[in-house]
């Protein structure tokens, strides 16, 4: 069959709905341009009752809320999809590890993601130059504080300013108070000189604009918020585009294959695979905008030979694929006796995720690390879901009595016991490495035919050494908070509780870029050395991951891309 | 909505109509939409994909457990959490048949719940020449007694199999019952629903011994002033 191919010419054609082209679409669909977005998934909105999960109760499901092979964050979780999709296979080197974890659905990962909302500070750009390893970013944090600060105004993010360093001030809406466990994690971390502060979340505590609903703290931003309170790539930046009239076409459910180019190498559109109909198609744009994920964009590029670009399209250099890192990520929980026997008398679900945490305090010249995590903290009187009650006295142990046994005195544990943990977990900044990649794997496909991702990742002693850092950390604020640790410490034989590469989903730097075309894949306004029509606005233009998470920088980088794409447009230079 | 529209039926502002659903509710008060948002899906979702869908009825299709199996999980689940007034017990809560669902749905739970249930009547059988849902409740209770401990110190896996399968029932059976409507309210869980979170109350502050620091406090958020559209000046600092 002979691929079809359409017949409008698009001015810019956007691959993935997440934030990175979720922004592209916003921008550009305002500025008046033509916009195709082109998503692997199906169409999603929060707010249709048919697709939501917000506010059901556990039982409404007959797994009571259990994860599945659709979703593998539990059965209320917003993203369909997860560490494996159906149909959709990677392959991992031997004696390697990698987890990828993918979200089919119109706004992707950014439906169910935990909205930590953290800029890049100054050092995390020039990294390199405080302790000389990775690479410097070709651009500098004042080249993005512009855009950190209209991203925050349009999407709305909650915090403080309290003047630091490297965490940067904002715009900010005001926080919630901290719940009952977040006071104990206050006061256990600060005997500890571990600073705290006000979480960084862009849910809206306070109104942002008429088209918004404000939180109303039922702490499910996994899920999804139906009345678009949190930031989700669809209701918050797509929808909007839509609605001010701008011209976005949407594509769902159309896997990408590869980017086509004419006879000069210029980009002429991309090819795509109907998951409908399982036949090709083709779309033809000025501009093609990336934006599938840092691991899809590079497998998108890799797959696009042709004789302009015979290793895949912007590789000259070798590199894309390459530098690939996940942030580093470990955890510990402790129960602490002062939390149990609590009154169940008031709501404290609060926002869908932590309402104060740690940045990174440490001095790395007096560690035996480079770079730093900060400290997420969880706990409270959770809504009860499968694995809620399954060991309900556990804890007896700390009490020398007996675990286990039968009758109406598992109530009383139950209840003695709820709300009386607390969990922490470092995410930290690993260092970029040029051994760590994803290649095109020839001898497997997906079910639509096309190449998959093969990778190649291992840890290195940086990234061992600071999960270790961690543990000790969490174990000396356990038990400043007067409570256990629980379970065994894990030590070196497990690498210190450090989670696989990936695990953390906070993939970046697959086609990073920078000034030397040699040496990188886009230069600093996310274009393509190679190709001046494709840009690439998700995390592989990273340089490097700092010990923030990416998304606010994922955003304000796609604006400030987008941004160039109009200028450029508009001179004809492209 | 199909969500499975393709290119031949590109939703070119589908989103947008959609939208104007939700943007209708945030013109009045968020909480009242968002109640009838819920019920009108509640009614007859719970937000599965077709897929899901598909996976819960073909597990719903399939049959595991005998009659007699089911009689036998419902009477050690009854012995594990007996009922109580007002919120009932396992049978309220479902919980055999949320077992069934679970073994059907984690094949791997199956050696250990099917083993058990045999090693259950063999026991009881064997001491008081009766099935074990026919026991009496203290014939019951003896043979409970004798593997409701496990060894905490051991992997359940090294363990004999009747501990293993006294633990996994012992864990559905609680999880199954406070995942319930039933479970939910003997626990008194007050979330899920929406709410204006203002902080802990003092007399639980007090019963835990700790405090707001009140600079803290004051840069959290006034929600009396929650429905002010937020303004700032340009060094970021909140005017509304």
């Amino acid at each position: 069959m002979q691929i079809k191919e359409s017949s409008e010419v698009y001015d810019v054609i956007i691959v993935g709905s997440g934030a990175g082209g979720g922004m592209a679409t916003k921008q550009l669909a305002d500025a008046g341009f033509n916009v195709a977005v082109v998503e692997a998934g199906p169409f999603f909105d929060p707010a249709d009752p048919e697709t939501m999960t917000q506010l059901k109760w556990a039982y409404e499901s007959p797994r009571r809320g259990k994860a599945t092979k659709f979703r593998n964050f539990g059965a209320y979780d917003m993203a369909y999809g997860g560490f494996s999709v159906e149909g959709e296979p990677y392959t991992v080197e031997k004696g390697t590890e990698f987890r990828w974890f993918r979200s089919r659905m119109l706004g992707g990962r950014t439906n169910h993601w935990g909205r930590i909302s953290l800029r890049f500070g100054p050092m995390d750009f020039k990294h390199k130059d405080v302790d000389g390893l990775g690479e410097n970013w070709p651009i500098s944090y004042d080249d993005v504080k512009p855009y950190y600060d209209k991203v925050d105004k349009l999407i709305g993010v909650f915090g403080t300013n309290e003047g630091l360093p490297n965490d940067p001030d904002g715009f900010f809406l005001p926080p919630p108070k901290p719940r009952l466990h977040e006071l104990f994690y206050i006061n256990g971390a600060k005997k500890s000189g571990v600073p705290v502060i006000p979480g960084r979340l862009s849910m809206l505590t306070k109104k942002i604009n008429n088209d918004r609903g404000v939180c109303f703290y039922c702490g499910q931003c996994s899920r999804s918020c139906s009345v678009y309170a949190d930031f989700s790539a669809g209701s918050c930046l797509i929808f909007p585009a839509q609605k001010s009239g701008g011209k976005v076409k949407l594509f769902v459910n159309c896997m990408v294959r590869e980017v086509t180019t004419d006879s000069e190498g210029k980009a002429t559109g991309v090819s795509y695979i109907s998951k409908d109909d399982r036949k090709e198609y083709k779309l033809r744009g000025k501009v093609v905008v990336l934006a599938a994920s840092a691991c899809s964009s590079a497998r998108i590029l890799l797959n696009s030979k042709s004789k302009q670009h015979p290793n895949g399209l912007g590789n000259s250099s070798d590199v894309v694929g390459k530098y690939l890192h996940d942030s580093t990520g470990a955890s510990r929980a402790g129960f602490v006796p002062d939390l149990m026997n609590r009154k169940v008398s008031y709501n404290e679900d609060g926002v869908g995720g932590m309402h104060v945490y740690s940045p990174w305090w440490g001095d790395n010249s007096k560690l035996d690390f480079p770079r730093g995590y900060h400290i997420e903290v969880g706990g409270g009187m959770g809504n009860p879901n499968y694995g809620f009650a399954m060991n309900p006295n556990d804890f007896n142990q700390f009490f020398g009595l007996k675990v286990g046994g039968y009758g109406d005195s598992l109530r009383d544990d139950v209840k003695k016991y709820y709300g009386s943990v607390v969990g922490m977990a470092g995410r930290g900044e690993s260092i970029a490495r040029k051994e760590n990649y994803c290649e095109i794997d020839p001898t497997t496909v997906d079910e639509f035919g096309i190449p998959v991702l093969k990778f190649n990742y291992k840890h290195s002693e940086y990234e061992i050494k600071q999960a270790k850092h961690m543990q000790d950390t969490f174990e000396e604020i356990i038990h400043n908070m007067g409570g256990q640790p629980i379970g065994d410490k894990p030590g070196a034989e497990r690498d210190y509780g450090l989670h696989p590469p990936g695990d953390i989903i906070h993939e970046v730097g697959t086609t990073r870029m920078g000034d030397d075309p040699r040496t990188s894949v886009t230069n600093k306004f996310n274009q393509l050395h190679d190709v001046d029509n494709v840009f690439i606005v998700d995390a592989g233009p990273f340089t490097s991951q700092a010990d923030k998470n990416c998304t606010w920088t994922i955003l304000a980088l796609s604006w400030r891309a987008s941004d160039y794409i109009i200028e450029q447009l508009k001179q004809q230079n492209i | 909505m199909d969500r499975r529209k393709s290119i031949q039926t590109i939703i070119l502002g589908a989103g947008a109509g959609a939208t104007g659903l939700a943007l209708h509710g945030c013109k009045t008060e968020t909480t009242g939409d968002v109640d009838e948002n819920i019920a009108k899906g509640a009614e007859h979702y719970f937000g599965r994909t077709p897929e899901e869908l598909e996976d819960i009825a073909r597990l719903n299709a399939e049959k595991l457990f005998s009659d007699h199996d089911m009689e036998t999980i419902t009477a050690l689940s009854l012995v594990i959490l007996p009922p109580k007034e007002p919120n009932g017990g396992p049978v309220e809560a479902e919980v055999p048949e949320f077992i069934e669902f679970m073994a059907k749905d984690e094949p791997g739970y199956q050696p250990v719940l099917i083993g058990g249930l045999m090693w259950l009547d063999h026991k009881s059988n064997t001491e008081f020449g009766t099935e074990f849902k026919s026991a009496t409740l203290e014939q019951k209770k003896q043979i409970c007694d004798e593997i409701c401990y496990h060894d905490i110190e051991k992997p359940i896996s090294e363990q004999p199999l009747e501990i293993q399968f006294f633990k996994m029932m012992r864990s559905l059976t609680l999880t199954g019952y406070y995942t319930s409507k039933v479970g939910i309210a003997d626990l008194g869980y007050k979330g899920n629903q929406p709410n204006v979170w203002d902080g802990v109350p003092q007399d639980i502050l007090d019963q835990h011994g700790v405090s707001y620091d009140p600079e803290w406090i004051a840069k959290c958020v006034d929600q009396s002033k929650r429905g002010d559209i937020a303004e700032w000046d340009d060094e970021g600092n909140l005017l509304t």
